[in-house]
């Protein structure tokens, strides 16, 4: 009963049941490895260009497997295509702060 | 004016001054400004966006004539800084974003900034060209070469005026010294080394040598699996050249002396306000995190910026802090989904006055919040093209945390999350601030009476 009371006098405990509710499977530390790691990775982009080759030879006609909705996200079978990349392009435009 | 210099918060009104940017309906992310800086006198205030260019816009000097126009910023000059890349080797894409500005104090005609992204850091210089060479003998005034048989007298060419052309050219590169993303970049009071930060380590260079620096800082572990924090910021003390400080994911600071070793790994000071643990939640090392840290101008205090807080600490006290304002603690009961949005990650930075007594940080909502340090008031303010009319009076913003709302108040669940104030700035000696929303940056100053 003391533990409920706590819960409703510290908001953060409350945001945090909500929180554990919704994905279960949270880790306990979010501060830890994972997370840091993660911030660490910022900027990673995986693309093997023999894997994208020899992928396409075995698919021959068909369609290559797409990205899904999270194209930042590469994972297990998925093979990256070009067209899944974002296009890089740099700001040749003067910013419109000068305008 | 000095007028607001140092006065309680009632008696300084801000008024709004000037808007630069576009009103769009989607905004293009290369616009979103990502760093705002004046420099050592106030005279210039640049601007870097994620698109990696840099606008510089100079103070016009006061004129008899219109005295309410009390010196507007224009246009001065603007550059691309960086352009994106791709690191093949590591298969690491770089963003061209600015990260960081910072001026070099001025030391002839010339102006000179460190602008950097998250991998290099450039030093630009700024200089102005209001005259030119004319009557050379052996080209013409376009440049092209005249037949030397069909020259039959001498000139000397002579220096003409000509439209004032400012001029932004890349003097030195600083590039391959950082693994990690840098957060921070701090010119030292020798006006010889500046310092740049990444999530591990810290290094040092010497504006005049972009081959080597020396590591000054090393977190890392020599196993990764053991990383349990990584640093958020750092800066230079503004008089002592050996002592710099830098904050980490775990809301501590630490002081280091360059005097003491070579590699600062062991700190002179260590800054921890204890946790009170019946407080401790998933959310509290998020939190705690530091995203700023500031010396004073004066040297004695340094102020960090978490997620809900900005503190001010007393260097001669290291277990807590002197002062903790409240920057928006009703967020506290929305931590689920700010954590599911990645607000919970947003990074505000914070800022002194030019006397140190008032301090600034931004909000969502495009609102940002003051604190007079002496008198303890505080004032919610918001930066809208709604109150764009010249030199109107900003109206205090109050946020509405539960009971009755007030007609003039904004609840909670109305605030506007994709509108954040994460950067701002202060002009060195008058109430003149810079604040940036999203791809718009406005100018705020003291009411001229």
């Amino acid at each position: 009963q003391d533990v409920q009371e706590k819960e409703t006098v510290i908001p953060e405990r409350a945001e945090e049941a909500k929180l554990k509710a919704k994905y279960p499977n949270l880790g306990q530390k979010p501060g830890g490895s994972d997370f840091l790691m993660k911030r660490l990775q910022k900027g990673q982009k995986y693309f093997d260009s023999g894997d994208y080759n020899m992928a396409k030879a075995k698919m021959k006609n068909k369609q290559l497997p797409s990205a899904g909705p999270d194209k930042n996200l590469v994972t297990g079978d998925h093979i990256p295509t070009p067209q899944d990349l974002p296009q890089r392009k740099s700001s040749l435009v003067t910013s419109k702060l000068a305008g | 004016s000095l007028a607001g210099f140092g006065n309680l918060m009632q008696d300084v009104l801000w008024c709004f001054s000037q808007v630069k940017g576009t009103i769009d309906i989607g905004v293009t992310e290369a616009d979103i400004i990502s760093t705002v800086e004046f420099n050592h006198t106030g005279e210039l205030l640049a601007t870097g966006d994620k698109g990696g260019r840099v606008v510089i816009f100079q103070r016009e000097q006061e004129s008899k004539n219109q005295p309410h126009r009390r010196g507007e910023y224009n246009v001065y000059s603007t550059f691309q800084s960086h352009e994106p890349e791709f690191d093949y080797l590591k298969s690491l894409e770089i963003e061209e974003k600015i990260n960081k500005i910072r001026w070099l104090p001025q030391q002839n005609a010339a102006y000179f900034l460190l602008s950097t992204n998250d991998k290099t850091v450039k030093l630009w210089k700024v200089s102005e060209r209001d005259k030119r060479p004319e009557g050379y003998n052996l080209k013409d005034e376009d440049g092209r070469l005249r037949d030397p048989s069909m020259i039959t007298t001498l000139r000397v060419p002579v220096l003409r005026p000509m439209d004032l052309m400012v001029e932004a050219t890349p003097r030195r590169v600083f590039a391959n010294a950082h693994t990690y993303h840098i957060n921070s970049i701090s010119v030292n009071s020798d006006y010889e080394t500046y310092m740049s930060a990444d999530d591990l380590r810290i290094n040092l260079w010497n504006f005049e040598i972009t081959n080597q620096s020396f590591n000054i800082v090393d977190i890392k572990p020599a196993n990764m699996e053991e990383l349990t924090e990584v640093i958020t910021a750092a800066e230079f003390h503004p008089h002592h050249c050996n002592t710099f400080v830098y904050s980490s994911s775990k809301g501590t600071i630490r002081l280091c002396d360059m005097r003491a070793s070579a590699l600062c790994d062991r700190h002179a000071k260590f800054f921890e306000e204890p946790e009170d643990p019946s407080n401790r939640s998933f959310f509290s090392e998020i939190i705690s995190s530091i995203s700023d840290v500031k010396f004073s101008h004066s040297g004695r205090y340094i102020m960090t910026r978490d997620y809900l807080t900005v503190k001010v600490w007393d260097l001669n006290m290291e277990n807590r802090p002197i002062e903790t304002y409240q920057v928006h603690d009703y967020l506290r009961s929305k931590l689920c989904s700010l954590y599911e949005n990645d607000c919970i990650f947003d990074k505000f930075e914070c800022v002194w006055n030019g006397s140190d007594s008032v301090i600034m940080t931004g909000s969502y909502n495009n609102f940002f919040r003051m604190f007079d340090r002496n008198t303890k008031r505080d004032v919610t303010l918001e930066a809208s093209r709604e109150n764009s009319k010249p030199r109107a009076i900003l109206k205090p913003r109050k946020v509405c945390v539960g009971g009755k709302r007030r007609k003039d108040e904004i609840s909670v669940d109305s605030l506007d999350f994709s509108k954040k104030i994460l950067h701002t700035a202060w002009h060195p000696s008058e109430n003149i601030i810079a604040v940036a929303a999203t791809n718009n940056l406005y100018i705020f100053q003291d009411k001229v009476n």
